[in-house]
């Protein structure tokens, strides 16, 4: 577990660094501004947690950064080793993806395609970017199964992705994307559709190959438990915006901002059993006409008057520790 | 939501032997051709007035298909449901109705369990409608006074489904069950499907649901910090059986089941320190198919402590090595204290519980 | 990839101020429909042929001919061929020197009325068979499956003129066999969508509050059908028609000296190298009047359906 700080490694090391990224769609109701102007950045072997909620963005700046999101308004920077992503040509983000960046996604039954075998993806997959015979492309997709612990790989390399239960089909991903030695995974809910004991053996798979491959794991997620297993550095975002970027541990028991806090307080976990939760209370916003001012402040419970009209920037409260909220640092205490 | 001390005792649900079996892949002439589904293999448990029974278990267990069982929207394949002390097990539709006013449920989907091509007003209406309770205008007014007591703004009556979000098309859901003033409500994942900052909304909502119009709640979902929260017992499901049921704190303190350890492990804890600390127990494999279930102990094949007794008789439900009897496990090598496991699964976050 | 993730539509478009504002499925519908160009258009030209037919008589005043009236001197050639158009026939005649304009309008009315009532019925027993057994399923889904399934393979022709036969041609019989062809193609949709509507769960809900078979059918599958259903309605008027024309045209559904746009197209076939006329005219009524209602229809589903529209304007 790397205690380097984000902000405090040079940023030519920075692997992936991502600098006021912003995404909005044109849709028939009107202009989604999903995402608006977010900067994070990993170094290699490190972690990110980006935590939000439906409609913080977080999925989609991960798409941008792929070049996923066709049709989309973008600006900003996105550069991987050194070299802006936003700005490339198809081919070369092709070339980038898989052997560069690669993704996981939250629902593995949908990202497999059905009718192809398991171990045909994988190596078709490799093919795209390296030039092997087949019988050692079916070496390398067996290979790898085994090494996201699939029982038996020999014979399940020829499965289809139906065969496969949800654990093994998420393993299945994540082989496919550590088929090619990424520098960076991003991974988009990757355990949300599993069960916990399923969960927990994927973290541990995943936190094994960070530690061997030196992999940086850009981690997108709901579920604060998750970030407090896994994540070095966190990334709170929210309607499109980041509230809150720091390390874990200070996110957790000095977090500044009033929706960070609102989200640990409002978790079963901290509730006493038998007490009343503290939940944030309202609605999150549309992403089409959202509220001047800080995006939070309809349902923050220490709003001040400008919170209503200036939008707070980031400001940093400590080294490595930044917060877009207009409250002063003495509000560093946990609920 | 704890039990309500008010002196209301006796048990208001009442599950013995429970199997529900699914037929797969069978041709319609010939119903015993194809693979059986498992899903529910034998659940004895019992729910009391005015408490919260928890019931967890991950995918395959069959909390849902009993959950669906015990109000009868599935017909039992073997064994007995009582219901305030009525035999509900083998009842037609039309015995079964003036029942459905006492004993509802609440579905996990808000997208899918809301018609949405039907106004709320009418939706939350629907029991009215079916019971003849009552009509137009009267029916209106209690529809609204249901709105608004479970947070919503009456003045959205006429509103679709698809007008609102995830949140609180689940409020709607709520109004819809407790329109005719049920007694039992069993709910069915009702937050998962929620954002993490809505989920303590309508936790908070169902409590003060549960003491205003003394509710007993049946409570399944599979996020263990939720259902630790809310229920006063828990009870944990594993292929079709409960393998362990207990007080909600002595569940959590001293689990007994080897697979309750596990889950209480895998737990993701939104505490640094805590996560850095403790120990994993990694179970190996995935759930097995609830169509072929191991044989013995379902759990064997996966136990860490497993052992060649464990995969030849299936071991009871029973209160052992001296707990007391409300606190009953199905193992044949229930972790006793110091165990290796019993130190992995505890993993409090500070302040929680105390 | 370019669907964009589910979180983006997730949270329904509101003001916190102003409360919930928002449209329903309906009107969503309405709104994707108005800014359809082509079915506007589709839209005015069905609305305007409806009411020119409806005003039938009043062409009959102005042009100062009856559809059946027989103009010898001035309709036909000295050879008693038909006259081209002119400023007294602005269409020509026919071959018995009749109106050929009045005569279209008139068959307009036959189409129109026999495409629609037709089509109602149709749609009217297909919805019932295919919600009452894609519902029950069982035996009684098996039965009329099966039924459905012998109605389709049907050879309508033979039915038809064996029909006829019996009855004698007429306006009603070709409303009875139209309908009697159709019926079965909107119940197997019918039945298709009940199959899936059933397993939703605000089926198993309303089950749970108690409702009984025929309320759970009625109110809630049956508003879920709708949609496909008017879709479906929209585009079996034009084939409805169609088959009116068929029916005419081989002489076994309205005969002369009633005028259809088929039983015209049938006469005007010996007279075509003479008589362009005579078959543009009736030939493009049908065209348009079929093309209009199709054009609709496709709208129509598009308005219902959100998933086919592009989500972005770019």
């Amino acid at each position: 577990m790397s205690a380097v700080r984000a902000s405090s490694t040079p940023e030519t090391a920075r692997l992936l660094e991502v600098r006021d990224l912003a995404v909005s769609f044109d849709t028939a109701d009107g202009v989604v501004q999903a995402v608006r102007g977010i900067s994070f950045g990993v170094e290699r072997g490190g972690t990110l947690g980006i935590v939000g909620e439906s409609g913080s963005g977080k999925s989609v700046s991960a798409l941008t950064i792929l070049g996923l999101t066709q049709g989309a308004s973008i600006s900003g920077s996105a550069t991987f080793q050194g070299r802006e992503l936003l700005a490339m040509r198809a081919d070369e983000l092709r070339a980038v993806r898989g052997a560069g960046i690669a993704m996981i996604f939250q629902d593995p039954l949908s990202s497999l395609h059905p009718h192809y075998r398991v171990g045909w993806q994988i190596a078709e997959m490799i093919s795209v970017h390296e030039d092997m015979p087949r019988r050692q492309l079916r070496r390398r997709a067996i290979e790898l199964l085994g090494l996201v612990g699939i029982a038996r790989p020999e014979s399940r390399v020829d499965d289809y992705p139906h065969q496969f239960s949800g654990g093994m089909r998420q393993r299945a991903m994540i082989a496919m994307a550590l088929a090619l030695n990424p520098k960076v995974l991003i991974a988009d809910e990757p355990t949300t559709a599993l069960d916990v004991t399923v969960q927990a053996q994927i973290i541990d798979l995943m936190r094994r190959l960070q530690a061997e491959f030196q992999t940086a794991i850009i981690l997108i997620t709901h579920d604060l438990g998750l970030v407090a297993e896994i994540a070095e550095d966190v990334l709170v975002m929210y309607a499109g915006r980041a509230m809150e970027r720091t390390d874990r541990r200070t996110l957790f028991y000095t977090p500044h901002h009033p929706y960070t806090r609102g989200l640990l307080a409002s978790l079963p976990a901290k509730g006493a059993t038998g007490e009343r939760l503290t939940p944030i209370s309202g609605l999150p916003p549309s992403l089409i006409r959202l509220p001047g001012g800080c995006p939070f402040h309809p349902r923050c419970s220490e709003v001040l008057s400008r919170c209503r009209t200036e939008t707070p920037p980031l400001r940093e409260l400590a080294p490595g520790h930044v917060s877009a909220c207009w409250l002063p640092e003495i509000h560093g205490g946990a609920e | 939501m704890n039990a309500a001390g008010t002196g209301r005792d006796g048990v208001l649900l009442r599950a013995e032997g429970v199997v529900k079996h699914f037929a797969v892949g069978r041709r319609w002439f010939l119903p015993h051709s194809g693979a059986v589904v498992q899903a529910v293999d034998g659940v004895s448990l019992e729910v009391r007035r005015g408490e919260t029974l928890g019931l967890v278990g991950e995918t395959g267990c069959g909390k849902s298909t009993l959950g669906r069982c015990l109000t009868r929207l599935y017909d039992l394949t073997a064994g007995r449901v009582e219901f305030d002390g009525h035999d509900i097990s083998a009842l037609s539709r039309r015995q079964m109705r003036p029942y459905r006013r006492r004993l509802q449920l609440i579905f996990q989907d808000p997208y899918g369990s809301l018609n949405p091509r039907r106004r709320i007003g009418s939706i939350i209406g629907d029991p009215f409608a079916i019971h003849g309770v009552a009509e137009g205008r009267e029916r209106t007014r209690q529809v609204q006074e249901l709105m608004e007591l479970v947070g919503l703004n009456a003045e959205h009556y006429n509103r679709f489904p698809s007008e609102f979000s995830g949140g609180q098309r689940q409020r709607i859901g709520i109004a819809r069950a407790l329109a005719l003033r049920p007694e039992l409500v069993i709910c069915d994942e009702p937050v998962s499907a929620l954002d993490v900052s809505i989920q303590a909304q309508i936790v908070n909502l169902l409590a003060d649901l549960q003491s205003e119009l003394g509710l007993t709640y049946v409570f399944i979902a599979h996020d263990l910090s939720v259902v630790r929260h809310v229920s006063d017992r828990i009870a944990v499901m594993y292929l079709g059986k409960i393998v362990e049921i207990a007080d909600a704190r002595t569940l959590f303190e001293r689990p007994r089941h080897p697979y309750t350890a596990a889950l209480l492990s895998a737990l993701p804890v939104p505490d640094p320190d805590v996560a850095d600390a403790r120990q994993r127990i990694l179970l190996s494999g995935d759930v097995p198919s609830p169509v072929d279930p191991p044989s013995g102990c379902r759990f064997h094949p996966r136990c860490p402590k497993a052992r060649e007794e464990c995969s030849l008789r299936e071991p009871a439900l029973e209160a052992r090595g001296g707990d007391s009897p409300r606190h009953q496990t199905a193992c044949h090598f229930p972790i006793a204290e110091g165990d290796e496991l019993a130190l992995a699964a505890h993993a409090e976050p500070p302040g929680a519980g105390a | 990839m370019s669907t964009l993730p589910a979180e983006l539509f997730e949270t329904p478009p509101f003001d916190l101020e102003r409360g919930i504002e928002g449209r329903s499925p309906w009107q969503l519908a309405w709104e994707r429909l108005r800014r359809d160009r082509v079915a506007l258009a589709c839209l005015v030209v069905i609305v305007l042929i409806t009411v020119i037919a409806l005003a039938a008589p009043l062409f009959v005043y102005l042009t100062g001919h009856g559809p059946n009236e027989e103009f010898q001197t001035t309709g036909l050639t000295p050879e008693g061929l038909p006259r081209g158009p002119s400023s007294t026939f602005l269409f020509g005649t026919d071959s018995l020197g009749r109106d050929v304009l009045v005569r279209v309008i008139y068959g307009a009315r036959i189409s129109l009325l026999s495409g629609v009532l037709a089509s109602s019925a149709a749609v009217l027993i297909g919805v019932l068979v295919g919600l009452v057994g894609g519902y029950f399923g069982g035996f009684v889904d098996t039965l009329l499956a099966r039924l459905m399934d012998v109605v389709l393979s049907f050879p309508f022709l033979l039915f038809a003129i064996a029909l006829v036969s019996i009855v004698g041609p007429g306006l009603w019989i070709s409303i009875v066999v139209i309908a009697f062809f159709s019926w079965a193609s909107v119940g197997r949709v019918v039945r298709g969508q009940t199959l899936t509507l059933r397993e939703r769960e605000y089926v198993e809900a309303a089950r749970s509050l108690g409702a009984g078979d025929l309320r759970i059918m009625f109110v809630d599958i049956l508003p879920n059908l709708i949609a496909q259903v008017i879709v479906y309605l929209t585009l079996l008027i034009p084939a409805a028609v169609v088959f009116e024309a068929t029916l005419s045209f081989l002489g076994l559904g309205v005969v002369p000296p009633t005028a259809t746009w088929g039983n015209m197209l049938s006469d005007s076939l010996g007279y075509y190298r003479v008589a362009w006329w005579y078959v543009l005219f009736p030939g493009s009524a049908l065209l348009i009047t079929t093309l209009a209602f199709n054009l609709l229809g496709d709208s129509v589903r598009d308005a219902f359906d959100p998933r086919g529209e592009r989500l972005f304007r770019r």
